[in-house]
């Protein structure tokens, strides 16, 4: 704060001081000291005011407040910014700052004793997965659901079918750095036809009964093996390098019917995860990580 | 003239006197904060809305968002850990009106920008019950629906640049470009993305 902004801050709480205890002081001097029965000399409907004086009480409060006033230009910053910040050196930040260093101490030996645990590891210890239960439920639950169970274009934590893999270092990278799906959009090339002949042959992949002709499942798996083969693979099993989910299993992150997976053919998707790295920091991240794990571990 | 009687029954005077007596405060507390550094320049790295964000700015006040969600982290161990770094004044000095807001009954969106996918954005602000089946939120499903009305963005633009933005002749010119056939839904999210993201959410 430049020095002119700082002087006019003094000069102006000074003077509104000044003037506020000049005023008690001035009109004190003219207050009759007695109660008495004299009124101040006005009536409306009948009703008049003694014109007796404050009540001492009164007086000693605001007389105190203009002490504490005072103490409290002396140890905290208000009266002159930035050229005297009170002789406690009291800051907002200053207090934010040892509020978490405080809570550092305390924690950050338990974060850091599981940062240093496997995942694997960490699967035996009850607190850990607790903790991370906690974050993933203020932070992942909005997309995943507190069961972890997803919904439509948010996938399921709890099935052990990972789009980018399901071990405990790719559940870890994908929380840390996040995650873009690649799917383009096919309308255009395959055209309306394309698109509903390819979408019968993809379902048809994971059993569903499609009612298709082997006539339009076979210009499917032509139009397949050219252009959805070289992510999804040959065999529809995926490839979670690419994000490419397997597609001969029953589970459908953008619906399983006919008019879904034309939709996702036609335009595309493009599933985001966000990164969680600089908003959580790898300790959390890694307890979340043992958490998601801990859903699945026991259909590994 | 420090007389009960003499300031009761001179309204003029009294007024003045009021008027003195009221000003302190705001001469003291608010007018040094229009013209001191750490609160009218911008943080390193702020740039101004885009003309989608921009219109997505007015689809938040014209939701009245603001009556429901602060755009404010206060320094406060809780409110840092929760939300990201605390706000700073400097970046909300392309705001007219800024939107820290006074009430939380949803969560604070200062730092909302890129922590969530759009498509989230989207599926929530849709019906907010579709991923978070406990949420009290209205659902905006007309925001799917209306569309931006283009032929206004560039004047907005302009207004705000002689408020101090400093959008460009290009930015104005190619506003209507920008924002055309898009619908409330891509602006307010545009304009969610955004949040906060100048300074880095780092902790």
């Amino acid at each position: 704060m430049s020095s002119f902004w700082s002087g006019w801050v003094l000069i102006l709480t000074l003077a509104c001081l000044g003037l506020v205890i000049f005023i008690l002081f001035a009109t004190w001097k003219i207050q009759r000291k007695n109660t008495t029965e004299e009124t101040v000399g006005h009536e409306f409907d009948g009703i008049v005011e003694y014109d007796n004086p404050m009540p001492m009480w009164w007086i000693g409060l605001f007389l105190a407040t203009l002490i504490f006033g005072g103490i409290y230009f002396v140890l905290y910053p208000g009266i002159f910014p930035g050229k005297f910040d009170g002789i406690l050196g009291w800051t907002s930040i200053g207090e934010l700052e040892g509020d978490q260093a405080k809570h550092k101490e305390q924690f950050q030996p338990l974060f850091s004793k599981y940062a240093n645990m496997s995942i694997e590891e960490l699967q035996s210890e009850p607190q850990a997965l607790n903790m991370g239960k906690r974050i993933f439920l203020n932070n992942c639950a909005l997309c995943h659901g507190s069961d972890a169970g997803g919904t439509f274009g948010f996938p399921s934590l709890t099935d052990d079918d990972w789009v980018w893999g399901g071990s405990a270092d790719e559940i870890e990278t994908t929380v840390l750095d996040g995650r873009t799906g690649q799917m383009p959009a096919w309308g255009p090339v395959l055209g309306e036809k394309g698109v509903r002949n390819v979408s019968l042959y993809a379902r048809s992949l994971s059993g569903i009964d499609t009612g298709a002709t082997s006539k339009e499942l076979q210009a499917g798996k032509t139009a397949y093996d050219t252009t959805c083969a070289v992510c999804h693979g040959a065999d529809g099993k995926g490839n979670k390098l690419f994000g490419a989910p397997n597609l001969t299993d029953d589970v459908w992150l953008f619906g399983s019917s006919q008019a879904q997976v034309e939709y996702t053919v036609r335009k595309g998707r493009n599933g985001v995860m966000p990164p969680w790295k600089d908003v959580l920091g790898k300790d959390k991240v890694h307890l979340v990580t043992g958490y998601v794990y801990s859903l699945t571990k026991d259909k590994k | 003239m420090f007389n009960h009687e003499t300031v009761e029954k001179n309204i003029g005077l009294m007024i003045v006197l009021i008027v003195l007596g009221i000003s302190f405060g705001g001469l003291v507390e608010i007018v040094p904060l229009f013209n001191i550094k750490q609160t009218t320049e911008p943080v390193e790295g702020l740039k101004p809305y885009t003309a989608l964000q921009l219109e997505g700015r007015d689809v938040y006040i014209k939701e009245g968002c603001v009556g429901c969600h602060s755009q404010m982290i206060r320094p406060l161990r809780a409110e840092v850990e929760r939300y990201g770094h605390y706000s700073v004044a400097g970046e909300s000095v392309y705001d007219y009106p800024f939107l820290w807001g006074s009430k939380r009954t949803g969560p604070d969106l200062a730092r909302v920008g890129q922590r969530y996918s759009d498509e989230w954005h989207r599926a929530h602000l849709y019906n907010p019950r579709d991923v978070v089946p406990a949420s009290i939120m209205p659902a905006y499903p007309h925001l799917m629906d209306n569309v931006i009305d283009e032929s206004i963005t560039p004047k907005k633009m302009e207004a705000l640049s002689v408020l101090g933005v400093p959008y460009t002749a290009e930015d104005i010119a190619s506003a209507s470009e920008d924002v055309r056939g898009k619908t409330e839904m891509d602006a307010l999210i545009a304009y969610l993305q955004g949040l906060g993201t100048a300074l880095t959410q780092k902790r």
